[in-house]
């Protein structure tokens, strides 16, 4: 049963970091690219992006209701990064959609698209913030510590900053790499492809930085990979995809640069879980909460997973179809 | 600010500003399904046009509503960590069932926004009764955890432990049922009211509008049904607290003393340190016979209520009487429609009637808000209803306040952004909907800027 559990969840985080993932990166595309790429980035996410962010509500009540204490500890510790990610969530759900659906775009739009990417760059810096504030390993519930050291240094540091930098590179990459088969001209597609190109050794870059920083804050992300040859293979096999990933964007191969984009998140993020595993949460003092001392009561866990499977069985076809209308049909 | 009142305060910032939207998106979707499967049937174009002009205002209204909901699910742990801590085991089943209903509903709503070129026709019709009917879902499954909150149930507590938890009795506790009935009723009621409060004031400026009309109608039919079944449905609710929440009934009838039988309070100034109401009109045996089905029943005053777990008696009561009076109005008022729409239909295109309707506009709203502060204020002091006090639920990071600022500060944006957006749509309506026009200027961008009242260039 948590096997299924976590399966889920482990499917709902590889879902938002990819769907979710690319409507963030698209407020930098946006930014990067100019003014002329709006009505593309808004035509190719406004259908979805409701459906796309829900995922993130699912983590949530599979975490509070399976694992509550790990939701409780996080909302506690990580208030201050959980409120930013609220505040970016809100900003650019409600500026995405004002401006899509205002009756006239005039003057006014240039506020909501001001807004609109500046939460785009917030919020999966703080997201990155958090996940690396649960790993490395300097949360603590000891009040002594003063506010400080309990609800800052966990996650104000440079290894959880180079992690929230990591983020946002990662979902500006899926971004561009997903935009480049939804532009309509010859010349955007040139400057999406580039980009892209760009960006990817941008994250190159900001994945030594995530090691090196990790290195400074003495946790030993690397020794742990090399500990793990399953973890160390997925890792060296997403290295191996990126040329690959290259060769299709140059060959201008939409469906197949899309599926290596999501292999190669899909094996960073396995590689990560089985490092992580079965660790939610690392305390400074070196206890941990994990899947086994957080878990639910057996009679909540059973209905978690009837509920689970119920809902997968359903939101999976619907998606599907979902995407089908709008992603792979013809234009009008 | 004392972190229990800025956490209190965040979150019945957050619950107000959220339940409009919610409400917007448990109703309209199936107001517009409605306005569909008639074109569908009908052919006229007015009612494609009216599910057309609706669905870009509920685009809007979902968006905050979906983003207003996240923040809801971060901040039982942002502000009520101990709460959630035990809770979550318990109740959050209703909430991964809820997570499927939403999530089908977002789906359904990108497929009905955005699908009329590329779905067939009953299609999309389906896509719009699949988002009425998850939303109606969404809603009903949220409130169990409110009922739960109220009426817990579904586990032993046993040395402060919570054991032997049972998710389904939890959700299927005995208050979810008329909670969640009387909140399903409201949303129609409030909801339907005010669109056609909205099309009534634009209906006052051009009486022969179809358009406006017809979205009249189709609101009021479902305004007026809900807003007469929902005196039941809040018969069936109060009864229920006499019998599990005294405390709560006892506050919102502003009731400092158990009496034999009763009086019903109407109105008046409840003063605590006196334990009397000032100014309030009495009905004798009214309140045995409201609270209990008996006019000779006995109903538990606050006095045998200990004094640290009295509720606050002024704000539980005054909401109570909001509630209670806006609801009446709006029944009436539906009353009067379905008499009118069977007998007199002269009567519904008259200045007073339409002026009736826009005067109705905010009060559903107005009572949806009023009733969940009797709910939540009334069940204070406690967070679970004689287990835990919300005092012992509350964040212990110092600066709560900040947090409440913050988002207060953003709600009251959004408020004005969402506000202004909706009177750019509503003085637009008639320039992009050839049944809301007489003057043949369909689309048109410079009468648009002329309407928003900018200048043309």
């Amino acid at each position: 049963m948590v096997e299924f559990v976590m399966l889920t969840l482990g499917i709902a985080l590889f879902l938002y970091t990819v769907l979710g993932g690319a409507d963030f990166g698209a407020g930098i595309v946006e930014m990067l690219v100019g003014k002329r790429s709006i009505s593309t980035i808004s035509k190719a996410i406004a259908p979805v992006w409701e459906a796309n962010h829900v995922w993130l509500i699912l983590v949530i009540v599979v975490i509070f209701n399976g694992f509550p204490k790990v939701y409780s500890t996080l909302s506690l510790v990580l208030h201050l990064p959980l409120m930013a990610v609220l505040v970016g969530i809100i900003l650019r759900g409600t500026t995405f959609t004002f401006r899509h659906y205002d009756v006239l775009e005039d003057g006014t739009h240039k506020y909501y698209t001001a807004i609109f990417r500046i939460s785009s760059i917030i919020t999966p810096i703080f997201l990155g913030i958090i996940l690396g504030a649960m790993i490395l390993g300097n949360i603590t519930l000891d009040q002594s510590q003063g506010f400080y050291g309990m609800f800052v240094a966990p996650w104000f540091n440079w290894f959880c900053l180079a992690m929230g930098v990591f983020s946002l590179g990662l979902f500006t990459l899926i971004s561009a790499v997903f935009l480049i088969g939804e532009v309509e001209t010859e010349e955007g597609r040139e400057i999406m492809s580039r980009l892209s190109k760009r960006l990817l050794i941008v994250n190159l870059i900001l994945g030594i930085l995530v090691m090196l920083s990790a290195e400074n804050e003495g946790f030993p992300l690397i020794q742990s990979f090399l500990a793990a040859p399953f973890s160390l293979t997925m890792v060296i096999l997403a290295s191996i995809l990126i040329p690959v990933l290259i060769r299709f964007i140059n060959q201008n191969a939409i469906l197949k640069m899309r599926v290596t984009m999501g292999a190669i998140i899909a094996m960073i993020m396995v590689g990560w879980a089985i490092v992580q595993y079965p660790t939610f949460i690392q305390f400074s003092d070196g206890t941990s909460l994990t899947i086994e001392n957080t878990q639910a009561p057996p009679a909540t866990f059973r209905q978690l997973v009837i509920a689970l499977a119920v809902g997968v069985s359903l939101i999976i076809p619907a998606t599907i179809y979902l995407f089908r209308v709008f992603k792979w049909g013809n234009d009008d | 600010m004392d972190p229990l009142l800025a956490a209190r305060l965040q979150m019945a910032m957050s619950m107000g500003f959220h339940i409009i939207f919610a409400c917007i998106g448990m109703t309209m979707p199936v107001l517009m399904a409605y306005s569909e499967w008639k074109w569908l049937k009908t052919g006229e174009q007015v009612y494609l046009d009216l599910t057309k002009a609706w669905s870009k205002g509920v685009a809007i209204f979902f968006a905050v509503g979906a983003v207003s909901g996240t923040v809801l699910s971060f901040e039982l742990g942002l502000l009520w960590p101990e709460f959630m801590e035990h809770a979550g085991a318990i109740i959050g089943m209703p909430f991964s069932w809820e997570g499927t209903a939403f999530f089908i509903e977002a789906i359904a709503l990108g497929l009905f926004l955005y699908g009329w070129k590329r779905m067939n026709k009953w299609a999309h019709w389906v896509s719009g009764v699949v988002v009425g009917i998850s939303g109606v879902m969404s809603g009903i499954l949220v409130v169990a955890a409110n009922g739960w909150m109220n009426s817990p149930t579904g586990f032993d507590y046993v040395n402060g432990e919570y054991i032997n938890i049972d998710p389904v009795a939890a959700m299927l506790n005995a208050a979810w049922f008329s909670e969640a009935l009387h909140m399903t009723l409201a949303a129609f009621v409030s909801t339907s009211f005010a669109v056609a409060g909205v099309h009534a004031i634009l209906l006052l400026k051009d009486r022969t509008n179809v358009f406006h009309q017809k979205a009249t109608q189709l609101a009021l039919i479902f305004g007026s049904v809900a807003a007469l079944l929902i005196p039941i449905s809040g018969d069936i609710a109060a009864k229920d607290v006499a019998k599990r929440q005294p405390a709560k009934l006892a506050a919102m009838e502003a009731l400092y003393h158990t009496e034999q039988p009763a009086s019903l309070i109407i109105g008046g100034i409840p003063n605590d340190e006196t334990e009397t109401v000032d100014y309030a009109i009495h009905i004798p045996y009214a309140l045995s016979f409201l609270a209990h089905g008996d006019f000779n029943a006995e109903v538990t005053g606050l006095d045998k209520i200990p004094k640290d777990e009295r509720p606050p008696v002024l704000v539980t009561h005054f909401a109570f009487q909001i509630m209670i009076g806006c609801g009446s109005i709006l029944a009436f008022v539906g009353l009067l429609y379905l008499f009118f729409s069977w007998r007199k239909q002269e009567m519904l295109t008259r200045t007073w009637w339409l002026r009736l309707l826009a005067f109705c506009t905010p009060l559903g709203f107005l009572a949806v808000e009023a009733g969940w502060t009797v709910t939540e204020v009334g069940r204070q002091p406690w967070i679970i209803y004689g287990y835990m006090k919300t005092e012992d639920a509350v964040s212990t990071m110092p600066g709560l306040e900040y947090s409440f600022y913050l988002i207060t500060g953003i709600y009251i944006m959004l408020t004005i952004v969402v506000a202004w957006l909706m009177q750019r749509q509503i003085k637009t309506v008639h320039l992009m909907y050839s049944t809301a026009n007489k003057t043949g200027k369909i689309g048109n961008k410079n009468a648009i800027k002329a309407a928003l009242g900018q200048e043309n260039n």
